[in-house]
């Protein structure tokens, strides 16, 4: 069932707040999953459980919070993106803003991409997909 | 050794639900220091229970081939303390599970009366951590945690 970005961002705060532990207040749409919300590896776990939960929804391994990228020589060398990894990043993860991040894609910066409002663009556009 | 914290399953519905007693003794010796005229159960060991309750349904859900670590304490909350006498009752259930993970809820009970929640994240290691070789043989699940759970199960489904 299709639903406006608010309610969508209401019901992704409710799931953070519940998965990490962190007030309410501290959810903001430009916050950082790992650098401001504190989210360790097996929290975006968590985190996809709790969202296919809430919104009665299945997400693909990979497809939310894409896996195995580090591990790609093709895609990292000398601890940055290639253009090539950039390129595939950014189809992988449509739903995430790169404007900042392509600036310098340093693979320590990748966790920036992860913000709430990725995970509430995500789930809008999944929602009204389907 | 391992420390076992459940004694028994009365309950075991494969990939759905588990339940599991321990009866807690004046002859444990943890008792004594838990403290010294005082002994309760420490809420710890009890978040451990749950855990090996849990993590038992979890392994069998995948015949036990996985290694299934305690990856994450969800929630924990206890609302009475346990004493010596008292029978706790550690009733787990797997909420979501996939190829790298499962997630479990659970109540505790006091002589069957409910007194705490827990709730926990297991990880499948050997598909979680890419590049960390482990052992082959499953050094989760040995001899002693499936003998509990293997009058539950049909023979042919678990090599206990």
């Amino acid at each position: 069932m299709p639903m406006t970005e608010e309610e969508v961002f209401e019901k992704v705060k409710e799931t953070l707040v519940e998965a990490l532990g962190v007030d309410d207040e501290e959810v903001a749409p430009q916050a950082t999953l790992t650098g401001d919300l504190g989210a360790e590896s097996i929290d975006f776990l968590d985190i996809v459980f709790r969202l296919e939960k809430a919104f009665n929804i299945k997400i693909p391994r990979g497809e939310l919070f894409p896996d195995n990228v580090l591990n790609d020589p093709e895609l990292v060398q000398g601890g940055k993106l290639t253009e090539s990894g950039l390129s595939q990043l950014k189809q992988r993860m449509p739903h995430a803003d790169f404007s900042q991040f392509e600036q310098d894609p340093d693979v320590n910066k990748l966790g920036d991409l992860f913000k709430v409002q990725t995970i509430i663009n995500y789930i809008t556009k999944k929602l009204n997909d389907s | 050794m391992r420390w076992i914290w459940i004694d028994r399953f009365v309950e075991f519905k494969p990939g759905n639900l588990a339940v599991a007693v321990k009866n807690v003794s004046l002859a444990e010796d943890y008792l004594h220091d838990h403290w010294s005229g005082y002994p309760i159960m420490p809420a710890v060991l009890m978040i451990e229970g749950m855990a090996q309750t849990a993590g038992i349904l979890v392994g069998q859900a995948r015949n036990f081939a996985e290694k299934v670590i305690l990856a994450k304490i969800a929630r924990a909350e206890f609302d009475d303390i346990v004493t010596p006498g008292d029978q706790i009752t550690y009733h787990a259930e797997i909420e979501h599970i996939n190829p790298e993970a499962a997630a479990t809820k659970g109540t505790v009970l006091r002589n069957a009366q409910r007194i705490g929640r827990v709730d926990l994240m297991f990880s499948h290691i050997d598909q979680n951590l890419a590049g960390t070789e482990f052992p082959q043989e499953n050094f989760v699940f040995t001899g002693q945690f499936r003998r509990l759970v293997a009058p539950f199960l049909k023979p042919g489904t678990d090599d206990a």
